[in-house]
């Protein structure tokens, strides 16, 4: 009895550090440690093949601020990402309104739910490389296809008005719409289900006394199913938002890995991948992006959260707390 | 009265057309490859169809002529997809275990911390992560690939979840005064109880792996180390641009297992999504 005893609960109580342990470690070196390098190097001048390097103090982060072509990343990120996200929600609310609708009595819902979920899982990178080809020009399959619809662009050559394929990676809107497409095909299903359960998660009690109290459907939707999924739509757009300002792979590897065309297809993590891993290598200013692309995600983050939380609370809904 | 339920049929049939199309316009892209990857780049490029071609056998090898090496790739992905989701379940389960059993001190800060790396996107890390792995002479390996998902905070997260509303402390104490050691009780009683949420997470884990192209694409550039995304990328490269066969077989090798999986899997995957993301 050299040592004060400890409790025998105590002594079991310390077990949990071997538990925890492996994730501690693995965290710490790979996760942790890496956040605050980066944040170093954000503040020094290393780059191309140099190891060594100086701190330049605030450098990197005054030219991030002036840089239009950041900015512009910014633009392009939110762009695509609303115009992917707002048909996402819409068409995810209707079809889990009514996919969830005990008196439309619809057959074979766990098959369209599975159905249109599929391509989430798919790999991001070959869905590029698969979309890529499919609007290939002058003639990928959904050139024929709208060429056997007599649909084609009319474009002016030497003068001349031509009718002709739609070179759609030429087109900033074309090619913009593309990568919103792509990331709506490819996250709706997944919306459909988040939003299923929220809506199974409301109370049945609650659509009984409403119908008790001569209620129709649209009521229901409008009054009861709408307002209770709230947190769960609140949930799904801070999520989709974060999500999609790291959007990568789709713009990536859509054209030519530097957002063609013009750059109005680079996003900011393509942007960070152009200055790092591309030309001069400039790892300092990457670092300086991704803390910049950090801060707006949070500032963003909070805007929606207190924009949407203040304005149920003034309507004197009541609603279930989201945990994050 | 019948008013009513002929506006109701009417409404189902609109509803029908609107599922049927979203249904078609999931699978259209799907199929198009399929069939484009059987049919040689001349008919690819005449005419769209969506019925399957006899040119597989020369897609395949206008393919793996390039230096395409499938099997390769495919085996990589396998590897490093296998081993990361097994490590990344084990440990997690025991952080989870381990958080929910035991009252050590530190425990509560942990789970802050925990929730914290939930919201922290991953490209903040990444330069600092890309210079530490040079330094560390780690490129063209997969440790960093495969050790770092020990650490995944939302399969602690959920596994934890799950424990909490399935596991008795009695059940432990029963082990202990048998004689089992802590360990053994983890592994021999504990993992058993929680292989449903292992297995739902295993799923996400191997896909993610599986589906990750960023990190292999900015740390191995030997190419017998190449994952599947990586070999699909290089498609796009101008050694292919005239071969659209074969550009659509590769994209196929890669998209098919996963797709498979899903026909076998789809119920026990779309219950695992909303397991974890409602209770989270």
């Amino acid at each position: 009895m050299k040592q004060k005893t400890l409790s025998n609960e105590a002594r079991v109580n310390r077990w949990g550090y071997f538990f925890v342990l492996p994730f501690i470690i693995v965290y710490f070196l790979f996760s942790f440690y890496p956040t605050i390098y980066t944040f170093m190097i954000a503040f020094t001048d290393l780059k191309g093949l140099r190891v060594n390097f100086n701190f330049v103090g605030l450098k990197n982060f005054s030219k991030l601020v002036h840089d239009q072509y950041f900015w512009g990343a910014v633009r392009n990120t939110f762009i695509m990402w609303s115009w992917n996200f707002a048909p996402q929600l819409g068409v995810a609310l209707l079809l889990s309104i009514w996919l969830s609708d005990i008196r439309l009595r619809l057959k074979g819902r766990g098959f369209f739910r599975a159905l249109v979920y599929m391509p989430n899982l798919l790999t991001a990178a070959s869905v590029a490389i698969l979309f890529r080809s499919l609007f290939y020009y002058p003639v990928g399959p959904v050139n024929q296809f709208l060429m056997n619809l007599g649909i084609q662009a009319n474009v002016l050559r030497d003068g001349v008005m031509i009718r002709e394929a739609f070179n759609f990676f030429r087109s900033v809107a074309g090619s913009r719409g593309i990568v919103a497409f792509i990331q709506w095909w490819m996250w709706y299903g997944h919306t459909i289900i988040m939003l299923m359960a929220g809506i199974t998660s409301i109370s049945a009690s609650l659509y009984e006394s409403a119908v008790v109290d001569g209620a129709n459907s649209r009521q229901t939707t409008w009054f009861i199913t709408l307002p209770m999924l709230r947190p769960m739509m609140l949930y799904i757009l801070i999520t989709s938002m974060i999500g999609g300002m790291q959007m990568l792979e789709i713009p990536f590897l859509l054209t030519d890995m530097r957002g063609a065309p013009d750059f109005k297809i680079r996003t900011t993590s393509v942007y960070l991948y152009n200055m790092a891993f591309q030309g001069v290598n400039d790892y300092a200013y990457a670092a300086a992006i991704s803390i910049g692309v950090f801060i707006i995600t949070i500032i963003l983050a909070l805007f929606i959260f207190f924009f949407l939380q203040d304005r149920s609370d003034l309507k004197g809904i009541r609603h279930v707390k989201v945990a994050k | 009265m019948s008013s009513h339920t002929s506006a109701l049929n009417f409404r189902r049939v609109f509803i029908y057309a609107i599922m049927i199309f979203l249904g078609l316009l999931a699978i259209l892209p799907i199929w198009v490859m399929l069939v484009n990857a059987t049919r040689s780049t001349e008919q690819i490029n005449a005419s769209l169809s969506l019925f399957p071609g006899t040119s597989i056998a020369h897609n395949w090898k206008a393919l793996t002529n390039r230096g395409f090496q499938i099997q390769q790739g495919f085996s990589n992905s396998l590897f490093i997809a296998v081993l990361s989701t097994i490590l990344g379940v084990y440990f997690s389960g025991m952080t989870a275990y381990g958080m929910h059993v035991y009252n050590f001190k530190g425990r509560r800060y942990l789970w802050a911390l925990i929730l914290l790396i939930m919201m922290l996107p991953a490209t903040l890390s990444f330069i600092g992560f890309y210079q530490f792995m040079a330094r560390m002479k780690l490129l063209n390996s997969y440790i960093p690939l495969i050790v770092p998902t020990i650490a995944s905070a939302g399969t602690v997260l959920f596994l934890r979840q799950y424990l909490a509303s399935i596991l008795s402390l009695e059940m432990i104490d029963a082990a202990r005064i048998d004689g089992a050691g802590e360990f053994r009780t983890f592994n021999t009683i504990v993992l058993p109880i929680i292989t449903p949420a292992l297995a739902a997470q295993s799923i996400f884990s191997f896909v993610g792996s599986w589906n990750n192209f960023f990190t292999p694409f900015v740390l191995i550039s030997d190419m017998k180390k190449y994952t599947l995304p990586m070999l699909v990328q290089t498609l796009r490269g101008d050694i292919y641009r005239t071969d659209y066969g074969g550009i659509y077989l590769g994209i196929t090798v890669s998209i098919v297992p996963i797709i498979i999986f899903y026909v076998i899997m789809s119920r026990f995957i779309i219950s695992g999504i909303t397991m974890g993301g409602v209770k989270e």
